[in-house]
């Protein structure tokens, strides 16, 4: 199954994506990891102010099947989250890469650790590597 | 890992599989969850389950036997009825939750997939001194689930034979789509509908066949995932989870079952001072108050103190609230009582409400 892929994100191995606009970044889920999650019934947000550590659990998704973790994949602190998802989580499933979580303002590692994250191609083989 | 016969047609359909009790089954078609739980709640779903398992029981002391082993008064059953049971240990604790079918010539006990060797090996360690041949059939008989408020005009049109008349919890036998069966107006959602019983070497002609006649009323293929919401809002237990060795029917809510009065059965004694405790773990429903899911194993406190556990918590598709079962002790089993169920470490107040969270709509 072919999942959709956004090419200005880098993705995480544990299917975030984080986009950077204006020195910001950008987090959410990717489209396969709403669709093996299935239907999103609730969406828990990190506090704002927070400061988080690349590979931090900081929210939590659950769907029908089961509740995972969603990582930040950069540190810096929680400075923006987005309570739309809070009454409506099934926008994750609708648009994975418009539905974002929270926006990080990076710490003075970002370069290196976005180095660290995957592109689209490399993001859509790792999906498909780890599926079997 | 088996596989039933329907494997290749569910993944032509696109559904996901995943293991469940020994079985490869669909827990979800592509159109998700939700929209099956509510296809079944509206219009209708069909169900592959065909890792339940079926015993066929005769011989001249199969109503004795019987009587002996489960927990219900079989002696209150026509031919053709069926009927919730359990098997319970002597201890009162719980073996399985099973399904009997009074049929003109035989008894058939349907029991879970995961219990099904276990079960089997139980009945025949008791059976000694009763003149009976026990048969596990479940090999030769597929099992298909029809829920729903549409799931008799469906199946109507797949037969001569008149199903408006088949009352909740009977049984007949019929022609349906060229193929002889044996239906129930059973099933594990809390909707009117039917379980079918058919050879095995039909089952997937048939399946298609009743996809194309369910067409025009919606009719959906429904995975595990929705099974499981459906039977947790109408409050049907789930060996493993509300009920299992641990529990016994009063602390699980399932004492309707249990006919006391009955002679001499597996458990009795145990059971008839089961049901006068009082001072009881008890199966509650509750509702969260704080923005949390609760979901099975997660622990239930008080004042910072453990107190029991949750056996399964989701959202509610139909009630569209966050809701649970779980045990409790005495103290905190009454409505409105809050509790507080520990998420990721963290305490979320909820607070006990009656059950069942959806009331089941049969047949009269």
């Amino acid at each position: 199954m072919a999942y959709k892929l956004d090419d200005d994100v880098r993705y995480a191995k544990t299917h975030e994506w984080v986009r950077m606009e204006n020195e910001i970044a950008i987090v959410g889920i990717s489209d396969a990891a709403q669709d093996l999650l299935s239907d999103v019934v609730f969406v828990e947000l990190p506090d704002i102010g927070e400061e988080v550590t690349a590979g931090d659990a900081v929210a939590v998704v659950e769907s029908v099947k089961a509740a995972e973790d969603v990582n930040a994949p950069v540190s810096g602190v929680v400075i923006e989250i987005n309570q739309e998802l809070e009454d409506t989580p099934e926008l994750v499933n609708d648009d994975p890469y418009g539905s974002w979580f929270f926006k990080i303002k990076p710490s003075s590692s970002i370069k290196n650790e976005l180095g660290r994250l995957m592109g689209p191609d490399e993001y859509a083989e790792f999906v498909e590597e780890n599926a079997h | 890992m088996q596989r039933t016969s329907l494997y290749e047609s569910h993944v032509e359909l696109g559904g996901r599989m995943v293991a469940f009790a020994g079985w490869e089954l669909p827990v979800q078609y592509p159109t998700g969850p939700l929209l099956e739980h509510n296809a079944v709640r509206t219009a209708a779903g069909l169900f592959d389950i065909d890792h339940m398992g079926q015993f066929s029981l005769t011989g001249p002391d199969a109503d004795l036997f019987l009587q002996y082993v489960q927990v219900y008064d079989v002696g209150q059953m026509q031919v053709w009825d069926a009927h919730y049971s359990l098997l319970c240990y002597e201890d009162g604790t719980i073996v399985d939750d099973i399904f009997l079918y009074r049929l003109p010539e035989r008894w058939m006990i349907v029991v879970n997939a995961g219990n099904r060797a276990k079960d089997l090996a139980w009945l025949r360690a008791y059976s000694h001194g009763f003149q009976i041949d026990l048969t596990d059939i479940s090999d030769e008989t597929y099992m298909l689930a029809v829920q729903g408020p549409k799931a008799e005009a469906i199946l109507q049109r797949m037969t001569d034979t008149r199903l408006g008349d088949m009352a909740a919890r009977t049984g007949l036998r019929a022609y349906l789509g060229g193929v002889e069966m044996l239906l129930g107006r059973t099933g594990y959602t809390g909707e009117d509908g039917f379980e079918l019983y058919l050879p095995a070497q039909d089952a997937v002609t048939f399946w298609h066949d009743l996809l194309a006649a369910g067409k025009k009323d919606d009719l959906l293929p429904c995975g595990l995932a929705a099974r499981d919401s459906l039977r947790f809002e109408a409050c049907m237990p789930l060996y493993g989870h509300e009920i299992d060795a641990e529990t016994n029917p009063y602390e699980a809510r399932q004492g309707w079952t249990v006919s006391l009065e009955k002679p001499e059965f597996l458990g009795r004694s145990a059971l008839l001072k089961a049901k006068l405790e009082d001072n009881r773990k008890l199966l509650v429903g509750f509702e969260m108050i704080d923005r949390a899911v609760a979901r099975e194993h997660y622990e239930i406190a008080v004042d910072g103190q453990v107190v029991g556990h949750v056996t399964t918590g989701m959202k509610s598709p139909t009630l569209d609230k966050f809701v649970g079962l779980g045990y409790v002790p005495p103290a905190h089993q009454k409505i409105g009582t809050e509790i507080d169920i520990l998420v990721r470490g963290t305490a979320k107040k909820a607070k006990v409400v009656r059950r069942p969270f959806y009331k089941p709509r049969y047949k009269e």
